[in-house]
């Protein structure tokens, strides 16, 4: 079995991310990962304080879309960046715990704002090895 | 699939006769080697567009189209309340009203060279740009309600430029049908310190000099001269926006399931004008639109006082400004009568012929002013609205130069230290945020901007006016 892990994708349109777990919950939240990997480096990201992010949706592929766009809105308006993401499926979709700490301008680098998840390319699957993946397209 | 039945109608016009679901033709403004140039799923995005419930006349694509969300970047389309025409949010997009202005400053090239590291300096530091910066403005609910109802007026009435400023914005600068009620918490709270803030990505700043004029008496009418300095701002309704997006879309999928309107992709997502879903959208797009004019208001004082400061013989004046991704009511000749339509522009600019009533008296002999942005290493261009593009594209035109290549493609092949410094070879000073942003959005990541200008020109949507090259860009 594979190590979680992400990576970005090549889109025409923006920039691809792709998270990949052995849980569903795992895949989502390196696909977190690879959104904030969009804008900063994570390794260079302090653990400081933590947030929680709650989700309501039955749809797997319509929750991540719901999961990356809180990821968001809790980035820009905490002003803050995210380094490790613990995601754990409740009842009515997944509750989670971001670490992370305040964007620090000369430390993190940040290149850009990441505008919005989208519907494109939008895919969460589990192959026949069990490996879960979650995607989408990103608006930068 | 739609590549094959592309046919050429004329040197820069192709279409898409109505097959399958499509209702009106697909009209594509490219010449040959953008055609050829020109990804197919910009077609597939258009057809999607002409099988939407109302469309009416035809769905184009710019020559600056490029694959989008449901819309191509680059589409524009029209729908017909009383036929049952759909509002899109998909076909507005994330960054409602995103959009360039153009000041110009009184100032000539002469003027500006000795002060131009230290201007550059200044502009970057005085300017809000980048992840993590914030405005000087922080608004409470009340006021940010009356900024998204007020838009530019808002921002002259608390001091943010001048009420002459007012004729030279798309509307007078207020956008009538704001519904603040009907944007969410989410969208007011990740607004509330953002006013007077560039964002990042492809948003920035630029002075730039007038390197040449096409047409003089349109030019002279405009203020443009050869060898002026010339500012220009390319950003849009922030956080608010992009919140107004997210918040509609899944909304709108559900609404277009429930009428039985097919979605090949999900970002078309739409709802009936004459809905309550529709009505609701509208008024909460027109206050993204207020947000997005505001904004850059507060961006334009900022530059001011920057000039003020050091180049006090600037007179800085607003020639116009633009946005490119909303959708307006207008009424435009279908078949020669009247209609009125809801227009949406996805990476498209409102291009308005001479003569049109929404233009101040004193644009009502040259048409519109268009600001096309280009690149940072690249020109930009200043057009001017024809009578042929009202009838062509409901007076719409192209708004940049459109990306040939991702960001990671981009990041990959350039290092952002070497695209600063090949600029500053060719006298551009560039003041980024971040190299990484700088090498994503390296000028070689885009298409050429005069092939496109020149196509947009050559179909009729707008006649060239200026041209202008950067010498200073502040990018977020």
């Amino acid at each position: 079995m594979t190590e979680p892990h992400w990576q970005h994708y090549s889109h025409p349109a923006d920039m691809g991310i792709r998270g990949f777990g052995r849980t569903r919950e795992e895949a989502f939240g390196q696909t977190a990962l690879a959104l904030t990997a969009i804008v900063a480096d994570p390794s260079k990201i302090e653990q400081r304080t933590c947030i929680e992010i709650v989700c309501e949706e039955d749809d797997d592929e319509m929750l991540l879309w719901y999961w990356l766009n809180a990821v968001l809105y809790e980035m820009a308006t905490r002003n803050m960046l995210f380094a490790r993401f613990e995601v754990a499926a409740v009842d009515a979709g997944i509750r989670a715990t971001a670490w992370g700490e305040v964007v620090d301008i000369a430390r993190h680098e940040p290149a850009v704002e990441v505008k919005a998840a989208t519907y494109a390319d939008l895919k969460v699957e589990c192959d026949s090895r069990g490996r879960w993946v979650a995607q989408c397209v990103v608006d930068v | 699939m739609y590549a094959e039945k592309l046919k050429r109608t004329s040197e820069c016009a192709w279409s898409i006769e109505p097959f399958g679901a499509m209702q009106v033709p697909v009209v594509v403004f490219a010449d040959k080697p953008l055609i050829d140039a020109m990804d197919e799923q910009v077609y597939a995005q258009a057809a999607h567009v002409a099988a939407l419930p109302g469309v009416v006349q035809a769905s184009y694509a710019m020559p600056d189209a490029h694959w989008g969300y449901g819309f191509p970047i680059g589409g524009v389309a029209g729908f017909d309340a009383k036929q049952g025409g759909v509002i899109s949010a998909g076909g507005v997009g994330f960054d409602i009203a995103c959009g360039v202005r153009a000041l110009t400053t009184g100032l000539t090239h002469d003027d500006f060279e000795r002060c131009k590291d230290p201007l550059a300096t200044m502009l970057a530091h005085r300017i809000p740009a980048g992840v993590g910066s914030r405005g000087k403005l922080e608004l409470s609910p009340g006021e940010m309600d009356d900024m998204l109802r007020g838009g530019a007026h808002w921002a002259v009435s608390r001091g943010y430029g001048a009420a002459e400023d007012l004729a030279r914005i798309e509307e007078g600068g207020q956008m009538e049908g704001a519904e603040p009620r009907f944007v969410s918490d989410h969208a007011k709270q990740r607004q509330k310190d953002q006013v007077g803030t560039l964002g990042s990505g492809n948003h920035y700043l630029e002075v730039q000099r007038i390197s040449a004029v096409y047409d003089a008496t349109i030019a002279e009418a405009f203020g443009l001269r050869l060898n002026d300095i010339v500012v220009m701002v390319h950003c849009g309704s922030r956080g608010l926006g992009h919140q107004v997006a997210t918040d509609f879309l899944p909304r709108m999928v559900k609404a277009a399931k429930n009428e039985g309107i097919e979605l090949p992709e999900k970002e078309l997502a739409c709802a009936p004008i004459k809905s309550d879903l529709g009505r609701q959208y509208y008024g909460a797009m027109n206050a993204g639109i207020n947000c997005a004019v505001a904004n850059r208001q507060v961006l334009t004082h900022r530059v001011r006082q920057v000039f003020s400061d050091l180049l006090p013989k600037a007179d800085v004046k607003l020639l116009y400004d633009v946005s490119h991704n909303t959708c307006k009511v207008e009424e435009h000749l279908v078949d020669g009568k009247p209609r009125e339509l809801y227009v949406h522009r996805k990476g498209a600019t409102r291009a308005f012929g001479p003569g049109h009533q929404a233009l101040p008296a004193d644009l009502q002999q040259t048409g519109q002013p268009v600001l096309i942005g280009g690149t940072m290493g690249t020109a930009s261009y200043i057009l001017a609205g024809t009578r042929t593009g009202m009838e062509r594209s409901f007076g719409s035109c192209c708004h940049g130069a459109g990306r040939a290549m991702s960001r990671k493609q981009a990041s990959k092949r350039w290092h952002g230290k070497d695209v600063v410094m090949h600029l500053s070879q060719k006298g551009i000073v560039i003041k980024g945020a971040s190299l990484k942003g700088v090498a994503e959005e390296a000028p070689g990541a885009y298409k050429d901007v005069t092939v496109v200008v020149d196509a947009t020109e050559k179909a009729g949507l707008a006649r060239k006016i200026a041209r202008l090259e950067p010498l200073i860009c502040v990018k977020g």
